[in-house]
């Protein structure tokens, strides 16, 4: 249990011309002030590099606002509480990086079962983690949102986006975030905090209505309530959930940026901080005349297909940069469906930390892997 | 209430219970945990679902022992205002077999 | 009887005609159940019921939030008329903490199985206990995993067979069993701890008095509360229904001995 600690008072918020107060905040601390903001009062999470820092943050403000942080003892119970929280209508979120969601997902897979919100932050090691997230590192067939921030200010946002995404669709959303967000400071506007309780939702449970003859019940096997104990109609119960996650992925709109596609000869997509650098590398090479261009997908779930099918179209070959052995490139190639060769630039790159810092994410290397693209395509 | 003896001929019955025949499922754990001893399994009669349930003799005192005790919910157990002689039944021999 | 004695037999299909008041009906309020599929001679449906008539007695049913584990008596989890959460195997401790915890006015309950609490889910009960969540952590203690078919857990006892040590349980193949309240009670943050068995009228209402206490402390604010019951599995054991609460009393109950083994709130209220 944490909040021991007195509450220290942060510096007031500077002033912008612009009107909007901006903080100087590393990417930890602000994406811990988004939740809040966005108004999450329940928060359980377990120390693991580099999700450290938003538990710390969260357990050191979370109290101050009438919320709850707890450091629970292992990522499953910490899951656990979250679920819990969740289920009680308070706005909840946990997370961690890869290796801690491997333990957490027969929860998040049973937490999408049962229909309820949850904001899930994977402060990741590298990008090795697309396939968990995407497909559901969990049993069975459910899927999640999952927004990519490419750096602090845009994590800010998706958080704040994140909420509303969770509450509207009754289902856990991903944030998927990187060692770099995490350490890289920022002047960034926070946004508006959300004061007072958002109204509990029908669906949550306070114990209330027990004893009226129609308890609720939150359940993953199903929460139709059944007399004379004819057990749970799962097959029922599974098509719902169908249909449910096939009308979110078609009620939510795919988001991505992208930059110098018009003409591009080639364009490279890559997600999260590397997005930043491919951009820097691809404005470096347009500088030269090289027709080249960039799409950086913002949520991974729902993949943005037809902006790179878009981007795709007259290209001689699609790049595909990320931080593992490839995993994203497969979502590429179906985007593109054969209307240009899709080449994968990325590949494992840790320093001998592990947590994350890849030695290859240099605009000078990224600038050399797209022209020999650019050169083997001509 | 075993044995050949010849026992009282009236007991003081201070209750009675209504049996969910089709809800037993012929566990007798009320037959052991009944503290008079006044309920006797059936013995070849069987409810729809092919199992033997109890019946009630007289002596009940309404302590609720069976319907506290029976897990699949087949007794309604009641206290009558004034208890009432009635008389026992005689014991036989297979009786609650 | 005999079918030829049955004239002995007394009228019960329908209520009495002499004047009488009902003093226990089919099932307390709580439970919507009619009948239900687990095992003829199951003592889980006796707990439960036992359980929610304390809720009852207590007038706790509109506070109350009960998180079930996996095991049979989730056959309970969709026809209760408490408000019900259901967790995973083992993982009924931390979300019953987060439901507390979110709201400290409810009454958290968390309703689980040996196999559930002690085997895949120690930790979970043993961290819930040691920080003093608010909460009650319920056992239904028939020393095996009955939904899968009777198999070993971390409670049963040494010689008893199972489907996975069809010899008996051996300390050196198999190891010792866990007695759980016990392990339990010598953690600083549990406030009341205690150990029963539905295998007689006897020890249901003991049962009873023990979850009125445990409860009590949560509404108290007292902290940490652990009941552990002992029920029968007949199908489990390998026995005849009506030799289940001997066998319960002769083997578990010699292990995992009935008693309160710890009230921090002795000599502060009412006894029970």
């Amino acid at each position: 249990m944490t909040g021991a600690a007195p509450v220290v008072p942060d510096p007031p918020p500077a002033q912008s011309p612009a009107g909007a107060p901006r903080r100087f905040l590393m990417g930890s601390a602000a994406i811990a002030e988004a939740m809040i903001g966005a108004g999450c009062r329940f928060f359980a999470g377990y120390p693991m590099t580099p999700f450290t820092e938003v538990l710390e943050h969260m357990a050191r403000r979370l109290p101050a606002v009438g919320g709850v942080c707890m450091n629970a003892e292992s990522e499953l119970e910490a899951v656990g509480m979250a679920w819990g929280a969740a289920a009680t209508g308070t706005p909840a979120a946990t997370g961690s990086t890869g290796q801690g969601l491997s333990l957490m997902q027969e929860s998040l897979a049973e937490i999408t079962m049962a229909r309820l919100p949850l904001v899930v932050l994977n402060m990741a090691r590298g990008q090795g983690d697309y396939w968990q997230a995407t497909r559901g590192g969990g049993h069975g067939d459910y899927r999640h949102i999952v927004l990519a921030p490419g750096d602090v200010a845009e994590a800010v946002e998706l958080v704040r986006t994140a909420f509303d995404l969770a509450a509207a669709w009754r289902n856990p959303v991903l944030v998927f975030g990187d060692y770099y967000l995490a350490h890289t400071a920022r002047s960034v506007s926070i946004g508006p905090e959300a004061t007072g309780r958002a109204p509990r939702p029908a669906w949550a449970l306070t114990g209330a209505s027990g004893g009226s003859g129609h308890a609720k019940l939150l359940s993953f096997l199903g929460s139709a309530k059944q007399r004379d104990n004819v057990g749970y109609d799962l097959s029922t119960h599974y098509a719902d959930c169908a249909e449910h996650t096939a009308r979110m992925l078609g009620g939510v709109t795919p988001r991505a940026e992208h930059g110098f596609t018009d003409d591009a000869e080639v364009v490279v997509v890559a997600f999260g901080t590397p997005g930043g650098y491919v951009r820097a590398a691809v404005r470096s090479l347009r500088q030269e005349g090289v027709a080249v261009g960039w799409v950086r997908p913002v949520t991974l779930v729902p993949f943005p297909s037809a902006v790179i099918a878009d981007a795709a179209h007259g290209t001689r070959a699609v790049a595909v940069y990320e931080n593992n052995t490839g995993q994203m490139v497969d979502d590429v190639r179906l985007a593109v469906l054969g209307a240009a060769p899709v080449e994968f630039i990325g590949g494992l790159s840790m320093d001998p930390s592990g947590f994350g810092i890849a030695p290859d994410l240099d605009v000078g290397v990224l600038r050399r892997r797209i022209l020999d693209v650019v050169e083997r395509h001509r | 209430m075993n044995g050949g003896g010849r026992g009282p001929e009236s007991v003081l019955v201070r209750g009675t219970v209504v049996i969910d025949v089709d809800a037993c499922k012929g566990c007798e754990l009320c037959i052991d945990a009944c503290p008079p001893g006044v309920l006797v399994m059936t013995g070849h009669d069987v409810n729809a679902r092919g199992y033997r349930y109890p019946l009630l003799v007289a002596g009940c005192t309404a302590c609720r022992a069976c319907s506290q005790i029976c897990p699949d919910f087949v007794f309604q157990v009641y206290k009558f205002d004034d208890p009432v002689e009635l008389p026992v039944a005689p014991v036989a021999p297979g009786m609650g077999t | 009887m005999t079918d030829a004695d049955r004239h002995h037999a007394i009228a019960t299909g329908a209520p009495p005609t002499r004047p009488a008041r009902l003093v226990d009906d089919f099932t307390p309020a709580l439970v919507d159940v009619g009948a239900h599929h687990l095992c003829p001679g199951c003592g889980e449906p006796i707990a439960v019921r036992a359980l929610m008539e304390v809720i009852e007695d207590l007038a706790l049913e509109r506070k109350t939030i009960a998180v079930f584990g996996i095991g049979c008596y989730t056959a309970f989890s969709n026809n209760l008329d408490v408000e019900v959460l259901q967790a995973l195997h083992g993982r009924a401790p931390s979300v019953a903490t987060g439901v507390k915890r979110a709201l400290p006015d409810t009454v958290a309950v968390t309703v689980q199985g040996d196999g559930d609490m002690v085997s895949e889910g120690l930790q979970e009960v043993l961290h819930a206990a040691a920080r003093g969540e608010s909460i009650t952590c319920v056992m239904l203690n028939n020393g095996v995993f009955g939904e899968t078919g009777g198999h070993m857990t971390a409670t049963t006892v040494l010689g008893q067979r199972t489907k996975t040590s069809l010899e008996g349980r051996d300390p050196v193949a198999h190891g010792r069993p866990i007695l759980l309240a016990d392990l339990v009670a010598r953690l600083d943050g549990a406030a009341y701890v205690a150990r029963c068995a539905v295998n007689s009228a006897g020890n249901v209402a003991r049962t009873k008095k023990i979850l009125r206490r445990a409860l009590e402390t949560q509404t108290a604010g007292a902290g940490f509360s652990l009941v552990e019951i002992l029920t029968m599995c007949p199908t489990g054991w390998f026995i005849e229904t009506q030799d289940a609460p001997s066998y319960l009393d002769d083997n578990l109950g010699a292990v995992h001995t009935g008693g309160v083994l710890k009230d921090l709130r002795v000599g502060k209220g009412p006894p029970p």
